[in-house]
């Protein structure tokens, strides 16, 4: 009677032990600490919320098919709701209590650079998504970064406009500092394309009418095409500010509004208008020995299918900070900080989402302009011209 | 160089008029109980996004501007009956204070159910702009004109022919005798609401073809419409509207021969030059406080 009655029990503590020596060996790699500083809330939520959809949804994917270099992937996110001073904090609580290997982040520019002294002081790799040059330059060795800086975006259009012929052309921009950058950035490579800008005109961010501005554009001598670098509503408004004036020059547009969402409140505008922009937003019109075309349509695929959201380029500056960290840690073997950093800083040949990355001691971004693609709007829909 | 000028007084009128609409609005309400209603940019917001969700919805443009001017009037008596009327004893700081919490209140609700990015409508009329003397003019230019100017000359005919309007006329001069001689004056001061958040939601609509609309569209309109009543002399009529017009003139005429990034401060200077000139502004009634 007794043994019997300890025979089931017997079978379960040993399911028991089973099961135990079968997790053993997942628990008992120490998880990688990824941090990520994202602005999830606030006025730059649209860029951080794809964002830290897309690491989140990749963390899961990495940890269900075995983690990296054995060990899975831990994410600790903290939202700075766009605010530099909160973005200091999170950092410093990243660094000092979650004691993370590596910082994704952050969402903009000002979040970023909040961030900068306390990683280098901790000697911690970071990986920006956040535009402006000055995150990589002067190269800091700490800090690298996923999307292309707003010069090369310069460059990309003025390279089109020189090979179409164009010497003198009229600047527009947002005052705000994606604007001002962008304008900064413009004039001081224009002359390398031999173009000059004739005329250079800003306006507000909350600005609902840029007609006097385009007017003054138009009656300059010499403008052969217009340069629109703004971000937000206030390009969309340009555009149908544009159209209803009936200037027939040709128009570019910034990466700033490299979105559907452009096409929604230009509307007809739009048509005709040129601008760089991600290989995200064409994934079906690469072409087929295109190395990104993979890339790019697989995660525009797995985006849509996990959120029910179209996918935005933002969310592949995520994407990309997460693949390059992966393949850092992957190179180094270790989480060992300096090993990974120059394991970062050697990474060649990565196709990313924003483009395929050629890190150096002296390029901590590794894009060149080509990974803009020229687009064109042409009967509502972007077109791809280079 | 006059199509320039003219091109520059083309947007000026525009933009002037929507904040002439929204200076009404304001002056509406400070009339009847000088109260500024910090919430008016607010009712632009709302008249303008629940038109372009209606449209969506694939409901015809009157329909929906109909229905979008109602739900505005709606909220504006709501505003009085849940915000304003229970602090009625309270001074009138404290109800501008109010109305600023409204306003914020009414923006963060937005946001939550439509969003925080922008909405584009389409023009009224199928052709976009007409050419006038080698300058363009968007029709919807036209438009808001027009039914800005209905609007003012209904306002006019409200105040002096009609017994309600009379009653709020005297409900801003004395509310201690126009309530003995019978007149319900928070029933006064709820109407002088819903008739500003219509006011604010038919700027709003009219202008959100030129303007786009998104859920802070209110702050900034808001602004200027209060500095254009300002300049105007607050809780004049003719004040709201000369001061609009003033002020998106001078805006334009700034941004097209100075610089755009000097619109603002002009803007804000105005304000400066005429009240410290007139410090009741342009139309503003000439009367000596009661000590």
């Amino acid at each position: 009677m007794v043994t019997k009655n300890r025979s089931p029990y017997r079978a379960v503590l040993l399911i028991l032990l089973l099961i135990c020596g079968m997790v053993a060996p997942a628990m008992a790699a120490e998880p990688i600490r990824i941090g990520a500083l994202v602005s999830a809330t606030g006025p730059a939520s649209f860029l951080g919320d794809p964002e830290l959809k897309t690491l989140e949804m990749y963390v899961e994917r990495i940890n269900a098919s075995g983690g990296v270099i054995g060990r899975p992937l831990r994410l600790f996110h903290y939202d700075d709701g766009g605010n530099a001073n909160e973005a200091r904090n999170f950092a410093n609580r990243l660094l000092r209590s979650d004691r993370v290997d590596l910082v994704i982040g952050g969402s903009t520019t000002g979040t970023t650079m909040a961030a900068v002294p306390l990683v280098e002081r901790a000697g911690r790799p970071m990986i920006s998504m956040a535009g402006a040059l000055v995150i990589t330059d002067p190269v800091r060795p700490w800090v690298f970064k996923t999307p292309q800086s707003d010069r090369m975006a310069a460059e990309r259009v003025l390279a089109d406009m020189q090979s179409r012929g164009i010497t003198g052309i009229g600047l527009i921009s947002g005052t705000d500092g994606f604007g001002r950058s962008g304008r900064e950035q413009t004039l001081a490579v224009a002359a390398d394309f031999g173009i000059q800008v004739l005329a250079d005109q800003t306006y507000g961010p909350q600005d609902t009418d840029m007609t006097a501005q385009l007017t003054r554009i138009r009656n300059t001598p010499g403008v052969q095409a217009v340069f629109n670098f703004g971000f937000g509503q206030g390009p969309a408004i340009v555009t149908r500010n544009y159209a209803h004036l009936g200037i027939e020059l040709p128009f570019y547009q910034s990466h700033g509004v490299a979105s559907d969402r452009f096409l929604d409140l230009a509307g007809s505008a739009a048509e005709g208008v040129r601008l760089p922009a991600s290989a995200l937003l064409v994934p079906d019109a690469l072409p087929d020995d295109d190395p990104q075309k993979q890339v790019v349509q697989d995660y525009k695929a797995a985006y849509e299918a996990r959120w029910n959201v179209s996918v935005s380029t933002f969310g592949g500056y995520a994407y990309d900070a997460l693949m390059l960290a992966v393949a850092a840690i992957e190179a180094a073997g270790s989480t060992e900080p300096e090993a990974v950093r120059s394991a970062l800083e050697q990474i060649q040949g990565h196709v990313g989402v924003t483009g395929i990355f050629n890190m150096s001691p002296d390029d901590h971004n590794g894009l060149a302009p080509e990974s803009f693609r020229l687009l064109e709007v042409r009967d509502g829909q972007w077109v791809l011209v280079d | 160089m006059f199509a320039e000028f003219l091109q520059y007084l083309f947007s000026g009128v525009t933009i002037g008029a929507t904040y002439a609409l929204v200076a009404l609005g304001f002056t509406l309400v400070y009339n009847a109980s000088h109260v500024i209603n910090f919430a008016q940019g607010e009712f632009l917001m709302i008249g303008g996004m629940s038109t372009v969700s209606l449209l969506a919805m694939g409901v015809p443009l009157p329909l929906a501007i109909a229905m979008a001017v109602a739900l505005a009037a709606v909220l504006g008596v709501a505003l009085h009956k849940l915000a304003i009327a229970p602090a009625r004893k309270a001074d009138v700081i404290t109800l501008i204070i109010i109305t600023i919490g409204a306003s914020i209140f009414l923006r963060g609700l937005a946001q939550i159910i439509w969003g925080k990015e922008f909405h584009a409508m389409p023009s009224f009329s199928a052709t976009e702009s007409v050419n006038v003397l080698g300058a363009v003019m968007y029709t919807q230019s036209l438009w808001v004109l027009a039914v800005a100017g209905v609007l003012v000359l209904l306002l006019a005919l409200f105040f002096t022919r009609t017994l309600m309007g009379k009653a709020i006329l005297a409900t801003s001069m004395n509310p201690g005798a126009a309530r003995l001689m019978g007149i319900r004056t928070q029933f006064v001061l709820m109407l002088a609401f819903m008739l500003a958040a219509v006011l604010g939601a038919m700027a709003g609509i009219m202008v959100a073809p030129v303007t786009l609309t998104a859920y802070d569209i209110g702050i900034m309109l808001g602004l200027k419409g209060f500095v254009a009543a300002a300049i105007g002399g607050m809780g004049s009529g003719v004040g709201a509207v000369v001061g609009g017009l003033l002020l998106g003139i001078a805006e334009a005429m700034t941004a097209g021969y100075i610089s755009s990034d000097y619109k603002d401060a002009v803007a804000f200077l105005l304000i400066l030059v005429i009240l410290f000139f007139m410090p009741r502004g342009l139309f503003g009634a000439r009367v000596a406080e009661r000590v």
